[in-house]
């Protein structure tokens, strides 16, 4: 046979294309639950991380039972909502309008500690960044945060997911009092005093106003419920104090 | 065709020449790429390697199986699918099952795709003898391609990062307590390719095969 004839060199390709594509996509299927188990693994250790446990991705799943003691799901006027929050794909979410979506919260209790974890999504220079940010009971002081990013430059951008951009969240506030106002990335180094500015990273201007950016809107979606639930937080201290005032009475009038 | 057994004097040299005197990077200085790239650790380099010799090794035997039939207009095309596909594979696999060095090597991995020494393996050897012996010449030029990556990652996590596979061999050794400290330039780039120099210097003082007429 001549292999060099037009009409086989066609219907070489075409078979081998046709052959090639069927065992891609076969393994790719095939492939599918493995990938999808490490990517839940590895979100679940940067939840863990975000609260300050650190594990390998193993161990992932075991402290995800044992801190993580609630799951939310909420829409932005703060009320629950039903739905798996694990499950929420934030990619799809951030691009819907705000009324149609949905938020996932995380609760978690650390020695005693009970904290909310917010997860992010925003837009870096290249692709997307997301992370997450854990908030102290007062809903106002960050104990800690994880970044990451699927292209941003090596050695600039790239390194928001670094200690060293993500340790200074710990200990600043997204109130000034009543006012919201998010934690923000400055561009030449936020001062010591200032609670809600950290560090920027240089020649990576734009993934640090990209932190910025996702800060804001995202935590700003979560505001309503932070109003509804905070009442509640500072009446149980009220509560817990007046406690102690009733058993001081109690032991005066006895 | 000669009727040499596949583990015959002559085959064996297809396994051993690319360890040496024919080292795909040392000596015809290809793949040189993703050498520096991802040298920095043993570990990725490891699996770099592997990736690589599964990919060569398969290539090469397909390759060789339809070397009758592959239309030489279009066979650089057909060796890139045959490539590309297994190289997909290949990241397909990592992801499911070594799921950090995947993420390590992320874009490395597709760039096998582009290694010249594959296309050139196929071209110049898979084409034009059985899959037996194509089949060697991939391990062999894989495992040349391996060593050097190895020999330089070996180099550069020591004295870069002071670990060995990650193990933290320096301090172990208590080296950091007399005043050692790791050379942050290994960990970079062009020190990869100084490294590689290094390999071929010596290489080409040692051999005398590669040491050319005046």
């Amino acid at each position: 046979m001549d292999v060099n004839k037009n009409s086989y060199t066609f219907g070489f390709a075409a078979i081998m294309v046709i052959i090639v594509a069927a065992l891609l996509s076969s393994a790719a299927i095939g492939l599918k639950p493995f990938q999808d188990r490490n990517i839940e693994l590895e979100k679940k250790q940067n939840i863990l991380s975000s609260v300050g446990i650190v594990t390998d991705r193993d161990g992932a799943e075991e402290l995800y039972l044992t801190y993580i003691k609630q799951e939310l799901v909420l829409n932005n006027k703060g009320e629950e909502v039903e739905g798996s929050t694990f499950d929420i794909d934030l990619a799809k979410e951030v691009k819907k309008e705000a009324d149609a979506q949905v938020l996932p919260l995380f609760i978690s209790e650390v020695d005693g500690k009970t904290m909310y974890i917010i997860p992010l999504r925003g837009k870096g220079l290249w692709g997307p960044i997301w992370g997450f940010i854990s908030l102290e009971d007062d809903l106002n002081t960050v104990f800690g945060a994880v970044f990451d990013h699927k292209g941003e430059t090596p050695g600039l951008g790239a390194e928001i997911n670094r200690p060293m951009f993500q340790d200074p969240f710990a200990g600043k506030s997204i109130f000034n009092g009543e006012e919201f106002k998010s934690i923000k990335v400055i561009k030449g180094g936020a001062g010591e005093d200032n609670m809600h500015g950290v560090d920027g990273i240089s020649g990576g201007t734009i993934t640090s106003d990209g932190v910025t950016d996702m800060l804001l809107e995202r935590l700003t979606m979560y505001l309503p419920y932070f109003n509804k639930i905070k009442p509640t937080i500072e009446v149980d201290s009220v509560f817990s104090s007046m406690d102690s005032v009733v058993t001081v009475n109690d032991s005066i009038i006895n | 065709m000669s009727k040499d057994s596949l583990f015959s004097k002559k085959n064996m040299k297809l396994l051993s020449d690319p360890l040496d005197d024919n080292n795909p990077i040392t000596v015809q200085v290809l793949g040189i790429c993703s050498a520096l790239a991802i040298t920095v650790q043993l570990k990725p380099a490891v699996v770099m390697a592997l990736s690589v010799l599964v990919v060569l090794s398969v290539a090469n035997v397909v390759v060789s199986l339809m070397r009758h039939m592959i239309p030489s207009r279009i066979r650089i095309i057909v060796f890139l699918v045959v490539i590309a596909a297994l190289v997909i594979l290949v990241d397909q696999v990592l992801k499911a099952f070594v799921y950090d060095v995947s993420k390590e090597l992320s874009v490395f991995v597709g760039l096998i795709i582009t290694n010249c020494i594959i296309c050139g393996r196929l071209e110049a050897f898979a084409m034009a003898n059985p899959p037996g012996k194509a089949f060697l010449d991939g391990l062999g030029n894989s495992f040349g391609y391996g060593i050097i990556l190895i020999v330089v990652a070996f180099f550069r996590e020591l004295l870069g990062s002071g670990t060995l596979y990650g193990y933290p061999v320096l301090e172990k050794l208590g080296l950091y307590d007399l005043g050692y400290e790791n050379n942050g330039m290994m960990i970079l780039p062009p020190m990869a390719l100084v490294t590689v120099g290094v390999l071929i210097w010596w290489q080409r003082s040692r051999n005398e095969k590669l040491i050319e007429n005046k």
